[in-house]
Protein backbone atom coordinates (compact mmCIF):
# COMPACT_ATOMS: atom_id res chain seq x y z
CA UNK A 1 0.00 0.00 0.00
CA UNK A 2 2.87 2.35 0.92
CA UNK A 3 4.47 1.54 -2.43
CA UNK A 4 1.27 2.54 -4.17
CA UNK A 5 1.07 5.91 -2.38
CA UNK A 6 4.75 6.45 -3.06
CA UNK A 7 4.11 5.80 -6.74
CA UNK A 8 1.18 8.22 -6.73
CA UNK A 9 3.33 10.88 -5.07
CA UNK A 10 6.06 10.42 -7.65
CA UNK A 11 3.48 10.46 -10.43
CA UNK A 12 2.16 13.81 -9.22
CA UNK A 13 5.75 15.07 -9.06
CA UNK A 14 6.26 13.96 -12.68
CA UNK A 15 3.15 15.84 -13.75
CA UNK A 16 3.93 19.00 -11.78
CA UNK A 17 7.54 19.21 -12.88
CA UNK A 18 6.46 18.82 -16.49
CA UNK A 19 8.22 15.61 -17.51
CA UNK A 20 8.59 15.96 -21.32
CA UNK A 21 7.88 12.29 -22.02
CA UNK A 22 4.52 12.46 -20.20
CA UNK A 23 3.36 15.66 -21.85
CA UNK A 24 4.48 14.53 -25.30
CA UNK A 25 2.31 11.41 -24.96
CA UNK A 26 -0.58 13.41 -23.57
CA UNK A 27 -0.39 15.91 -26.43
CA UNK A 28 -0.35 13.08 -29.01
CA UNK A 29 -3.35 11.43 -27.36
CA UNK A 30 -5.28 14.68 -27.50
CA UNK A 31 -4.31 15.27 -31.13
CA UNK A 32 -5.21 11.74 -32.30
CA UNK A 33 -8.47 11.44 -30.36
CA UNK A 34 -9.48 15.08 -30.89
CA UNK A 35 -9.01 14.93 -34.65
CA UNK A 36 -10.75 11.51 -34.81
CA UNK A 37 -13.76 12.90 -32.94
CA UNK A 38 -13.87 15.92 -35.22
CA UNK A 39 -13.76 13.76 -38.37
CA UNK A 40 -16.33 11.37 -36.91
CA UNK A 41 -18.58 14.36 -36.16
CA UNK A 42 -18.24 15.72 -39.70
CA UNK A 43 -19.69 12.43 -40.97
CA UNK A 44 -21.76 11.32 -37.96
CA UNK A 45 -23.80 14.46 -37.24
CA UNK A 46 -25.13 15.00 -40.78
CA UNK A 47 -25.71 11.26 -41.21
CA UNK A 48 -27.47 10.98 -37.85
CA UNK A 49 -29.56 14.07 -38.57
CA UNK A 50 -30.60 12.72 -41.95
CA UNK A 51 -31.54 9.30 -40.56
CA UNK A 52 -33.37 10.87 -37.63
CA UNK A 53 -35.35 13.36 -39.69
CA UNK A 54 -36.22 11.43 -42.84
CA UNK A 55 -38.72 8.66 -43.28
CA UNK A 56 -37.52 5.92 -45.60
CA UNK A 57 -37.88 2.15 -46.05
CA UNK A 58 -35.43 0.27 -43.85
CA UNK A 59 -34.97 3.16 -41.41
CA UNK A 60 -35.36 0.85 -38.42
CA UNK A 61 -32.61 -1.42 -39.78
CA UNK A 62 -30.26 1.53 -40.31
CA UNK A 63 -30.91 2.79 -36.75
CA UNK A 64 -30.28 -0.72 -35.39
CA UNK A 65 -27.01 -0.97 -37.34
CA UNK A 66 -25.87 2.42 -36.04
CA UNK A 67 -26.74 1.38 -32.49
CA UNK A 68 -24.76 -1.82 -33.01
CA UNK A 69 -21.90 0.34 -34.26
CA UNK A 70 -21.73 1.95 -30.82
CA UNK A 71 -20.55 -1.36 -29.44
CA UNK A 72 -17.85 -2.03 -32.05
CA UNK A 73 -14.94 -3.82 -30.31
CA UNK A 74 -11.81 -1.65 -30.74
CA UNK A 75 -9.62 -4.66 -31.54
CA UNK A 76 -11.94 -5.68 -34.37
CA UNK A 77 -11.85 -2.15 -35.76
CA UNK A 78 -8.07 -2.22 -35.33
CA UNK A 79 -7.86 -5.48 -37.25
CA UNK A 80 -10.07 -4.12 -40.04
CA UNK A 81 -8.01 -0.93 -40.39
CA UNK A 82 -4.78 -2.95 -40.16
CA UNK A 83 -5.85 -5.17 -43.08
CA UNK A 84 -6.92 -2.09 -45.00
CA UNK A 85 -3.59 -0.31 -44.53
CA UNK A 86 -1.18 -3.26 -44.57
CA UNK A 87 1.16 -3.49 -47.55
CA UNK A 88 -1.04 -6.06 -49.27
CA UNK A 89 -4.25 -4.22 -48.35
CA UNK A 90 -6.28 -1.95 -50.66
CA UNK A 91 -4.87 1.20 -49.03
CA UNK A 92 -1.37 -0.17 -48.42
CA UNK A 93 0.14 2.18 -50.99
CA UNK A 94 -0.59 5.09 -48.65
CA UNK A 95 1.98 3.70 -46.18
CA UNK A 96 -0.04 4.89 -43.20
CA UNK A 97 0.30 1.83 -40.99
CA UNK A 98 2.15 2.57 -37.71
CA UNK A 99 1.63 6.31 -38.09
CA UNK A 100 -0.71 8.58 -36.10
CA UNK A 101 -2.90 8.80 -39.22
CA UNK A 102 -3.69 5.10 -39.03
CA UNK A 103 -4.70 5.61 -35.40
CA UNK A 104 -6.87 8.56 -36.38
CA UNK A 105 -8.56 6.45 -39.05
CA UNK A 106 -9.25 3.61 -36.60
CA UNK A 107 -10.63 5.94 -33.93
CA UNK A 108 -12.77 7.75 -36.49
CA UNK A 109 -14.33 4.41 -37.42
CA UNK A 110 -14.96 3.77 -33.71
CA UNK A 111 -16.44 7.19 -32.89
CA UNK A 112 -18.44 7.70 -36.11
CA UNK A 113 -21.28 5.24 -35.45
CA UNK A 114 -21.50 6.36 -31.83
CA UNK A 115 -21.88 10.04 -32.75
CA UNK A 116 -24.30 9.18 -35.57
CA UNK A 117 -26.44 6.92 -33.34
CA UNK A 118 -26.59 9.48 -30.51
CA UNK A 119 -27.48 12.19 -33.05
CA UNK A 120 -30.32 10.02 -34.41
CA UNK A 121 -31.59 9.60 -30.88
CA UNK A 122 -31.30 13.35 -30.18
CA UNK A 123 -33.18 14.32 -33.33
CA UNK A 124 -35.88 11.67 -32.99
CA UNK A 125 -36.58 12.55 -29.38
CA UNK A 126 -36.65 16.30 -30.00
CA UNK A 127 -39.92 17.97 -29.06
CA UNK A 128 -42.24 17.94 -32.14
CA UNK A 129 -43.49 21.35 -31.01
CA UNK A 130 -40.16 22.85 -32.12
CA UNK A 131 -40.98 22.24 -35.76
CA UNK A 132 -44.61 23.29 -35.36
CA UNK A 133 -43.61 26.52 -33.62
CA UNK A 134 -41.10 27.33 -36.34
CA UNK A 135 -43.66 26.70 -39.09
CA UNK A 136 -46.30 28.76 -37.29
CA UNK A 137 -43.90 31.72 -37.33
CA UNK A 138 -43.30 31.46 -41.05
CA UNK A 139 -40.36 29.05 -41.35
CA UNK A 140 -39.84 27.13 -44.56
CA UNK A 141 -39.56 23.37 -44.17
CA UNK A 142 -35.76 23.69 -44.34
CA UNK A 143 -35.69 26.52 -41.77
CA UNK A 144 -37.90 24.47 -39.44
CA UNK A 145 -35.52 21.50 -39.78
CA UNK A 146 -32.53 23.74 -39.09
CA UNK A 147 -34.27 25.11 -35.99
CA UNK A 148 -34.89 21.57 -34.77
CA UNK A 149 -31.21 20.72 -35.25
CA UNK A 150 -30.09 23.89 -33.49
CA UNK A 151 -32.42 23.07 -30.58
CA UNK A 152 -30.86 19.58 -30.42
CA UNK A 153 -27.36 21.05 -30.13
CA UNK A 154 -26.95 20.16 -26.46
CA UNK A 155 -27.67 16.48 -27.11
CA UNK A 156 -25.33 16.57 -30.12
CA UNK A 157 -22.64 18.14 -27.95
CA UNK A 158 -23.13 15.26 -25.55
CA UNK A 159 -22.69 12.85 -28.48
CA UNK A 160 -19.35 14.47 -29.31
CA UNK A 161 -18.18 14.23 -25.72
CA UNK A 162 -19.25 10.58 -25.55
CA UNK A 163 -17.38 9.84 -28.80
CA UNK A 164 -14.24 11.56 -27.54
CA UNK A 165 -14.46 9.77 -24.21
CA UNK A 166 -14.71 6.42 -25.97
CA UNK A 167 -11.70 6.90 -28.25
CA UNK A 168 -9.30 8.55 -25.83
CA UNK A 169 -9.69 5.64 -23.45
CA UNK A 170 -9.46 2.78 -25.96
CA UNK A 171 -6.27 0.83 -26.41
CA UNK A 172 -6.97 -2.10 -28.75
CA UNK A 173 -7.26 -0.28 -32.06
CA UNK A 174 -4.42 2.20 -31.56
CA UNK A 175 -2.10 -0.56 -30.40
CA UNK A 176 -2.83 -2.66 -33.51
CA UNK A 177 -2.49 0.07 -36.14
CA UNK A 178 -0.09 2.41 -34.30
CA UNK A 179 2.29 -0.09 -32.81
CA UNK A 180 3.09 2.00 -29.70
CA UNK A 181 6.28 3.44 -31.19
CA UNK A 182 8.08 5.89 -28.90
CA UNK A 183 7.97 9.54 -30.05
CA UNK A 184 5.75 8.54 -32.95
CA UNK A 185 2.58 6.60 -32.12
CA UNK A 186 2.69 6.18 -28.36
CA UNK A 187 -0.43 7.51 -26.66
CA UNK A 188 -1.54 7.45 -23.02
CA UNK A 189 -3.37 4.13 -23.07
CA UNK A 190 -0.63 2.22 -24.91
CA UNK A 191 2.04 3.85 -22.73
CA UNK A 192 0.21 2.82 -19.55
CA UNK A 193 0.17 -0.77 -20.82
CA UNK A 194 3.86 -0.65 -21.68
CA UNK A 195 5.03 0.97 -18.44
CA UNK A 196 2.93 -1.41 -16.34
CA UNK A 197 4.49 -4.34 -18.20
CA UNK A 198 7.95 -2.93 -17.55
CA UNK A 199 7.15 -2.45 -13.87
CA UNK A 200 7.46 1.36 -14.00
CA UNK A 201 4.33 1.94 -11.98
CA UNK A 202 5.14 5.56 -11.19
CA UNK A 203 5.07 6.56 -14.83
CA UNK A 204 2.03 4.34 -15.48
CA UNK A 205 0.18 5.97 -12.59
CA UNK A 206 1.20 9.46 -13.74
CA UNK A 207 -0.25 8.72 -17.17
CA UNK A 208 -3.30 7.10 -15.61
CA UNK A 209 -3.92 10.19 -13.48
CA UNK A 210 -3.59 12.39 -16.53
CA UNK A 211 -6.08 10.20 -18.40
CA UNK A 212 -8.49 10.39 -15.46
CA UNK A 213 -8.06 14.16 -15.35
CA UNK A 214 -8.92 14.37 -19.04
CA UNK A 215 -11.97 12.15 -18.54
CA UNK A 216 -13.01 14.41 -15.67
CA UNK A 217 -12.62 17.56 -17.78
CA UNK A 218 -14.58 15.93 -20.61
CA UNK A 219 -17.41 14.98 -18.23
CA UNK A 220 -17.33 18.47 -16.76
CA UNK A 221 -17.80 19.78 -20.29
CA UNK A 222 -20.72 17.40 -20.80
CA UNK A 223 -22.32 18.60 -17.57
CA UNK A 224 -21.86 22.23 -18.62
CA UNK A 225 -23.43 21.47 -22.00
CA UNK A 226 -26.47 19.84 -20.43
CA UNK A 227 -27.05 22.22 -17.55
CA UNK A 228 -25.37 25.50 -18.38
CA UNK A 229 -27.53 26.45 -21.33
CA UNK A 230 -26.50 30.02 -21.85
CA UNK A 231 -28.52 32.23 -24.20
CA UNK A 232 -27.07 32.42 -27.69
CA UNK B 1 -56.11 43.31 -43.64
CA UNK B 2 -56.96 39.71 -44.39
CA UNK B 3 -60.14 37.67 -44.25
CA UNK B 4 -60.05 33.98 -43.39
CA UNK B 5 -62.77 31.41 -43.97
CA UNK B 6 -63.44 27.69 -43.88
CA UNK B 7 -65.83 26.25 -46.46
CA UNK B 8 -67.50 22.93 -45.57
CA UNK B 9 -64.34 21.62 -44.01
CA UNK B 10 -64.00 18.05 -42.82
CA UNK B 11 -60.68 17.09 -41.28
CA UNK B 12 -59.29 14.38 -39.04
CA UNK B 13 -56.31 12.28 -38.04
CA UNK B 14 -55.80 8.56 -38.55
CA UNK B 15 -59.29 8.12 -40.00
CA UNK B 16 -60.92 9.79 -36.98
CA UNK B 17 -62.83 12.94 -37.98
CA UNK B 18 -62.13 15.93 -35.74
CA UNK B 19 -64.02 18.59 -37.70
CA UNK B 20 -67.09 17.83 -39.80
CA UNK B 21 -68.65 20.14 -42.36
CA UNK B 22 -67.45 23.30 -40.67
CA UNK B 23 -67.97 26.65 -42.39
CA UNK B 24 -67.11 29.98 -40.84
CA UNK B 25 -65.72 33.37 -41.77
CA UNK B 26 -63.48 35.87 -40.07
CA UNK B 27 -63.93 39.13 -42.02
CA UNK B 28 -60.84 41.31 -42.50
CA UNK B 29 -59.98 43.24 -39.37
CA UNK B 30 -62.61 41.48 -37.23
CA UNK B 31 -62.20 39.21 -34.25
CA UNK B 32 -63.86 35.85 -33.61
CA UNK B 33 -63.97 33.76 -30.48
CA UNK B 34 -64.16 29.97 -30.72
CA UNK B 35 -65.61 28.18 -27.74
CA UNK B 36 -66.24 24.58 -26.93
CA UNK B 37 -65.12 21.96 -24.49
CA UNK B 38 -61.92 19.93 -24.74
CA UNK B 39 -61.80 17.70 -27.81
CA UNK B 40 -64.38 19.77 -29.70
CA UNK B 41 -61.85 20.47 -32.47
CA UNK B 42 -60.89 24.05 -31.58
CA UNK B 43 -57.13 23.60 -31.91
CA UNK B 44 -57.50 21.71 -35.20
CA UNK B 45 -59.64 24.53 -36.52
CA UNK B 46 -56.92 27.02 -35.56
CA UNK B 47 -54.25 24.94 -37.27
CA UNK B 48 -56.30 24.98 -40.47
CA UNK B 49 -56.81 28.75 -40.26
CA UNK B 50 -53.07 29.13 -39.61
CA UNK B 51 -52.48 27.26 -42.91
CA UNK B 52 -50.31 24.71 -41.10
CA UNK B 53 -52.54 21.98 -42.53
CA UNK B 54 -55.06 21.80 -45.33
CA UNK B 55 -58.38 20.01 -44.80
CA UNK B 56 -59.17 16.48 -45.96
CA UNK B 57 -62.32 17.90 -47.58
CA UNK B 58 -63.54 21.44 -48.11
CA UNK B 59 -61.54 24.62 -48.51
CA UNK B 60 -59.65 27.23 -46.55
CA UNK B 61 -60.18 30.64 -48.10
CA UNK B 62 -57.99 33.72 -47.75
CA UNK B 63 -59.58 36.95 -48.94
CA UNK B 64 -62.24 34.84 -50.63
CA UNK B 65 -59.84 32.73 -52.69
CA UNK B 66 -59.18 29.03 -51.99
CA UNK B 67 -55.70 28.33 -50.61
CA UNK B 68 -53.76 26.21 -53.13
CA UNK B 69 -51.77 23.08 -52.30
CA UNK B 70 -48.99 23.39 -51.28
CA UNK B 71 -49.66 26.52 -49.28
CA UNK B 72 -47.61 29.43 -50.69
CA UNK B 73 -45.04 30.57 -48.13
CA UNK B 74 -45.96 34.24 -48.62
CA UNK B 75 -49.53 33.44 -47.61
CA UNK B 76 -48.54 31.39 -44.57
CA UNK B 77 -46.24 34.18 -43.42
CA UNK B 78 -49.19 36.55 -43.05
CA UNK B 79 -50.70 34.43 -40.30
CA UNK B 80 -49.26 33.77 -36.83
CA UNK B 81 -50.47 31.20 -34.32
CA UNK B 82 -49.73 31.38 -30.61
CA UNK B 83 -49.96 27.94 -29.07
CA UNK B 84 -51.55 27.09 -25.75
CA UNK B 85 -48.28 25.66 -24.42
CA UNK B 86 -45.65 28.02 -25.79
CA UNK B 87 -42.35 26.51 -26.82
CA UNK B 88 -39.49 28.93 -26.44
CA UNK B 89 -36.15 28.25 -28.06
CA UNK B 90 -32.96 27.80 -26.04
CA UNK B 91 -31.82 31.35 -26.48
CA UNK B 92 -32.41 34.81 -25.08
CA UNK B 93 -35.84 36.46 -24.93
CA UNK B 94 -34.65 38.92 -27.59
CA UNK B 95 -33.62 36.13 -29.96
CA UNK B 96 -36.93 34.36 -29.44
CA UNK B 97 -38.93 37.46 -30.26
CA UNK B 98 -36.69 38.18 -33.26
CA UNK B 99 -36.99 34.59 -34.58
CA UNK B 100 -39.75 35.14 -37.15
CA UNK B 101 -38.07 38.29 -38.45
CA UNK B 102 -34.76 36.50 -38.94
CA UNK B 103 -36.57 33.77 -40.89
CA UNK B 104 -37.75 36.47 -43.28
CA UNK B 105 -34.20 37.73 -43.82
CA UNK B 106 -35.00 41.31 -42.79
CA UNK B 107 -32.19 43.84 -42.33
CA UNK B 108 -30.58 43.72 -38.89
CA UNK B 109 -31.68 47.25 -37.99
CA UNK B 110 -35.32 46.48 -38.80
CA UNK B 111 -35.16 43.22 -36.82
CA UNK B 112 -33.89 45.12 -33.78
CA UNK B 113 -36.51 47.87 -34.10
CA UNK B 114 -39.45 45.49 -34.53
CA UNK B 115 -38.23 43.14 -31.80
CA UNK B 116 -37.92 46.03 -29.35
CA UNK B 117 -41.37 47.29 -30.40
CA UNK B 118 -42.94 43.88 -29.73
CA UNK B 119 -41.13 43.45 -26.40
CA UNK B 120 -42.22 46.92 -25.35
CA UNK B 121 -45.81 46.11 -26.33
CA UNK B 122 -45.94 43.19 -23.90
CA UNK B 123 -43.70 44.81 -21.28
CA UNK B 124 -40.72 42.47 -21.66
CA UNK B 125 -37.97 44.98 -22.39
CA UNK B 126 -36.18 44.37 -19.11
CA UNK B 127 -36.03 40.62 -19.80
CA UNK B 128 -34.41 40.91 -23.26
CA UNK B 129 -31.14 39.23 -22.27
CA UNK B 130 -32.68 36.51 -20.09
CA UNK B 131 -32.63 32.83 -21.05
CA UNK B 132 -36.13 32.30 -22.44
CA UNK B 133 -36.35 28.72 -21.22
CA UNK B 134 -36.02 29.85 -17.60
CA UNK B 135 -39.00 32.18 -17.49
CA UNK B 136 -42.21 31.72 -15.54
CA UNK B 137 -45.38 30.47 -17.29
CA UNK B 138 -46.79 33.99 -17.58
CA UNK B 139 -43.56 35.43 -18.93
CA UNK B 140 -43.28 32.57 -21.44
CA UNK B 141 -46.78 33.30 -22.73
CA UNK B 142 -45.89 36.96 -23.13
CA UNK B 143 -42.68 36.10 -25.03
CA UNK B 144 -44.66 33.77 -27.26
CA UNK B 145 -47.17 36.53 -27.95
CA UNK B 146 -44.43 39.11 -28.60
CA UNK B 147 -42.76 36.66 -31.00
CA UNK B 148 -45.96 36.45 -33.01
CA UNK B 149 -46.65 40.20 -32.89
CA UNK B 150 -43.10 41.08 -34.03
CA UNK B 151 -43.87 39.69 -37.48
CA UNK B 152 -46.99 41.92 -37.61
CA UNK B 153 -49.30 39.24 -38.96
CA UNK B 154 -52.41 40.20 -40.90
CA UNK B 155 -54.22 37.50 -38.92
CA UNK B 156 -53.38 36.60 -35.34
CA UNK B 157 -54.59 33.26 -33.99
CA UNK B 158 -54.43 32.43 -30.30
CA UNK B 159 -55.03 29.08 -28.65
CA UNK B 160 -56.01 29.60 -25.01
CA UNK B 161 -53.76 32.60 -24.39
CA UNK B 162 -53.29 32.83 -20.66
CA UNK B 163 -55.15 29.58 -20.14
CA UNK B 164 -52.95 28.53 -17.24
CA UNK B 165 -52.15 32.01 -16.02
CA UNK B 166 -53.24 34.13 -13.12
CA UNK B 167 -55.88 36.79 -13.68
CA UNK B 168 -53.43 39.66 -13.97
CA UNK B 169 -51.31 38.03 -16.70
CA UNK B 170 -54.43 36.82 -18.55
CA UNK B 171 -55.81 40.38 -18.49
CA UNK B 172 -52.47 41.75 -19.68
CA UNK B 173 -52.43 39.36 -22.64
CA UNK B 174 -56.01 40.27 -23.55
CA UNK B 175 -55.11 43.97 -23.46
CA UNK B 176 -52.09 43.48 -25.72
CA UNK B 177 -54.09 41.43 -28.22
CA UNK B 178 -56.93 43.98 -28.28
CA UNK B 179 -54.47 46.84 -28.72
CA UNK B 180 -52.74 45.09 -31.64
CA UNK B 181 -56.04 44.07 -33.22
CA UNK B 182 -57.43 47.60 -33.00
CA UNK B 183 -54.34 49.60 -33.96
CA UNK B 184 -53.05 47.38 -36.79
CA UNK B 185 -56.47 46.24 -37.97
CA UNK B 186 -55.43 42.59 -37.95
CA UNK B 187 -57.99 39.82 -37.98
CA UNK B 188 -57.97 37.79 -34.78
CA UNK B 189 -59.23 34.36 -33.83
CA UNK B 190 -59.21 33.37 -30.21
CA UNK B 191 -59.84 30.02 -28.59
CA UNK B 192 -60.60 30.45 -24.92
CA UNK B 193 -62.58 29.21 -21.95
CA UNK B 194 -62.31 32.61 -20.32
CA UNK B 195 -65.62 34.34 -21.09
CA UNK B 196 -64.47 37.72 -19.78
CA UNK B 197 -61.38 37.59 -21.95
CA UNK B 198 -63.47 36.45 -24.92
CA UNK B 199 -66.01 39.23 -24.50
CA UNK B 200 -63.34 41.90 -24.21
CA UNK B 201 -61.75 40.84 -27.51
CA UNK B 202 -64.51 39.84 -29.91
CA UNK B 203 -68.11 40.57 -30.68
CA UNK B 204 -68.60 37.40 -32.76
CA UNK B 205 -68.42 33.84 -31.50
CA UNK B 206 -68.69 30.25 -32.67
CA UNK B 207 -69.48 27.30 -30.47
CA UNK B 208 -67.98 23.96 -31.49
CA UNK B 209 -69.46 20.71 -30.31
CA UNK B 210 -67.97 17.36 -31.29
CA UNK B 211 -66.36 18.83 -34.39
CA UNK B 212 -69.48 20.63 -35.64
CA UNK B 213 -70.65 24.18 -35.23
CA UNK B 214 -73.40 24.16 -32.62
CA UNK B 215 -74.00 27.91 -32.48
CA UNK B 216 -72.72 31.08 -34.12
CA UNK B 217 -73.43 34.78 -34.15
CA UNK B 218 -72.87 37.68 -31.81
CA UNK B 219 -71.08 36.80 -28.64
CA UNK B 220 -74.17 37.57 -26.55
CA UNK B 221 -76.50 35.57 -28.79
CA UNK B 222 -74.23 32.53 -28.61
CA UNK B 223 -74.23 32.89 -24.86
CA UNK B 224 -78.04 33.09 -24.88
CA UNK B 225 -78.35 29.74 -26.60
CA UNK B 226 -78.45 28.30 -23.19
CA UNK B 227 -79.21 24.73 -24.03
CA UNK B 228 -76.26 24.45 -26.39
CA UNK B 229 -74.01 26.19 -23.91
CA UNK B 230 -75.09 24.04 -21.00
CA UNK B 231 -74.60 20.99 -23.20
CA UNK B 232 -71.07 22.20 -23.99
CA UNK B 233 -70.44 22.75 -20.27
CA UNK B 234 -69.16 26.25 -20.58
Amino acid sequence: MNDLWGAVGHAVHLLVTGEDYVWEIAARSLFVSGLSTLLAAVVGIPLGSLVGLKRFPGKRLVVTLLNMGMALPPVVVGLFVYLLLSVSGPLGFLRLLYTPWAMILAQTVLAGPMIAALTVSAVMSANPAIRQTALSLGATSWQATLTLLVESRFAMGAALVAGFGAVISEVGAVMMVGGNIAHSTRVMTTAIMLETGKGDFQLAIALGLLLLLLAFVVNLGLHALQHGRQPA
Amino acid sequence: MMSLALGQVTHGYGGRPVLQDVSLEVPAGRALVIMGRNGAGKSTLLRLLALLELPDRGEVLVDGAPVPRPVPLALRRQVALVFQQPLLFHSSVFNNVAYGLKLRGLPRREIRARTEWAMDLVGLTTLAARDATRLSGGESQLVSLARALAIRPAALLLDEPGGDLDQENARRIAEVVRSYHETVGASAVLVTHDLLQARSLASQAVLLKQGRIAARGSFDSVLRQASALVDAEI
